[in-house]
């Protein structure tokens, strides 16, 4: 029972909040970036490449998160790889949000109808002239709802990172809360400025998907 | 980087493992059974003609899905204790994964609930079915069934979501592998063990929905397809 909330607690608030959206952005690239490659890989024309990342994401989206950022932070250690509570965050994010996203765009690139395909193959473009000129052009436009809903799971999911020590908006919570004891409120708190950072992207996630026409459910739990 | 995995001495402890296992499951389990009731509950709700019922049930679920789980298990947690009522971790576990699934099965069976065309609907009155009949036979079975491979996805999302009930010490599988990992410290070998069981773990749920699918859906198990 250390005293009252203060400002100096809203501060400290602020500066998870920060650190959460600083990690949200880490997750989206390198998951982005990852996702991108394994949505290449998936449909590639080669059997060996479809099913190693095929089975990346089996293994990926049978795992949680919560184990993932264990394997990183404390696994590594004793193989003699020590990592930093950010990093140890940001890959584990990455790692996850690649195979989600993967799945998301592999999607995405495989409901560009086929004649289009055909169309470009017609027209005797190479396979990346094909993609790049084509494909994912079109494909964007599908990904773009379901990848705006994801990021709210990602923004979600960077509360996870508290479990490694990493000081976000949930970890800095704990923190007041172990100095003040007082966990409803500051608990409400936490939750309220959660939802200010998702529930804009929530919406505009539900207006693009409206407009595109198909809805599509954007699943999660974290 | 110095390799040497000594996986022996982590599968030597396999019976806690095989527990943590099991109440992972049970939590999954009860959360998905009430989870699927709310959802039920809520969809119908948010149909409602009534404005404030369907609003509130509009407000529990933008609430809930746009807040991580971890902020929501520990509202729960110190939000009941905070009541004066002692309850054990496995209690708030359960009912803060319920309350949590609860929204988004909410959203999918609405999602099927709309899908439903509403010529069917009036057909249904045209032949005098009462309003119960209707939501009965005509909405709400042919709509589960429809979204019947979302719902199996978020179950087994759920399951790997009840991990992070570790974090109020609930003696889930995850909470397992932190107190072996602390014990032998062999903390790689065993998170990789503890994904490997998790991995299963999603498969048997994905099985097991599977053949539920054609065990309560007597068109899919006639004609081998869904709707």
């Amino acid at each position: 029972m250390g005293g009252s909330l203060n400002a100096n607690h809203l501060m400290f608030l602020g500066h998870g909040a920060l650190w959460t959206i600083g990690l949200s952005l880490i997750g989206l690239l390198g998951g982005g970036i990852a996702g991108f490659v394994i949505a290449l890989c998936r449909i590639s024309p080669s059997l060996i490449v479809r099913l190693l990342s095929a089975g990346y994401v089996q293994l990926i989206q049978g795992t949680p998160l919560l184990v993932i950022m264990f394997l990183t932070y404390f696994g590594l250690p004793t193989l003699g790889v020590t990592v930093s509570p950010l990093t140890a965050a940001g890959a584990s994010l990455t790692i996850y949000v690649g195979a989600y996203l993967g799945e998301i765009w592999r999607g995405s690139i495989e409901s560009v109808p086929k004649p289009q395909w055909e169309a470009a193959e017609g027209l005797a473009l190479s396979r990346s002239q094909r993609m790049t000129k084509v494909i994912l052009p079109q494909a964007i436009r599908i990904a773009t709802p379901p990848t705006v809903g994801f990021m709210v799971q990602i923004i979600k999911n960077t509360s996870l990172a508290s479990v490694v020590g990493f000081v976000e908006l949930a970890r800095s919570g704990q923190i007041i809360n172990n100095s003040l004891f007082e966990p409803f409120l500051i608990y409400t708190i936490i939750a309220a400025i959660y939802f200010a950072l998702c529930y804009p992207i929530s919406r505009i996630s539900r207006r693009l998907e409206r407009r595109s026409g198909p809805a599509s459910l954007s699943l999660g739990t974290a | 980087m110095n390799l040497n995995l000594d996986f022996a001495v982590i599968l030597e402890r396999w019976p806690t493992f095989v527990d943590g296992a099991l109440l992972t499951l049970q939590l999954a389990f009860i959360a998905t059974v009430l989870g699927t009731a709310i959802g039920v509950l809520g969809a119908i709700g948010r149909r409602s003609s009534h404005p404030i019922v369907s609003r509130l049930c509009g407000i529990y679920v933008e609430a809930i899905r746009n807040t991580p789980l971890l902020v929501q298990i520990f509202l729960v947690y110190f939000g009941l204790a905070s009541l004066g009522v002692k309850f054990s971790a496995f209690t708030v576990a359960a009912a803060a994964l319920t309350i949590n699934v609860g929204a988004y099965t909410t959203e999918i069976i609405r999602a099927g609930f709309d899908s439903i065309p509403r010529g069917q609907i009036e057909a249904a009155e045209g032949l005098a079915l009462s309003r119960a009949q209707i939501y009965w036979h005509v909405v709400m079975w042919p709509a589960i069934e429809k979204v019947y491979p979302s719902l199996t996805s978020q179950f087994v999302l759920l399951m790997l979501a009840s991990s992070v009930t570790s974090q109020i010490s609930a003696e889930e599988l995850t909470a397992v592998a932190n107190y072996v990992q602390s014990d032998t410290y062999r903390a790689f070998e065993t998170y990789i063990l503890v994904a490997l069981v998790y991995i299963v773990l999603s498969l048997i749920m994905r099985a097991g929905f599977w053949l539920l699918g054609f065990v309560i859906f007597p068109r899919r198990r006639r004609l081998g397809t869904p709707l």
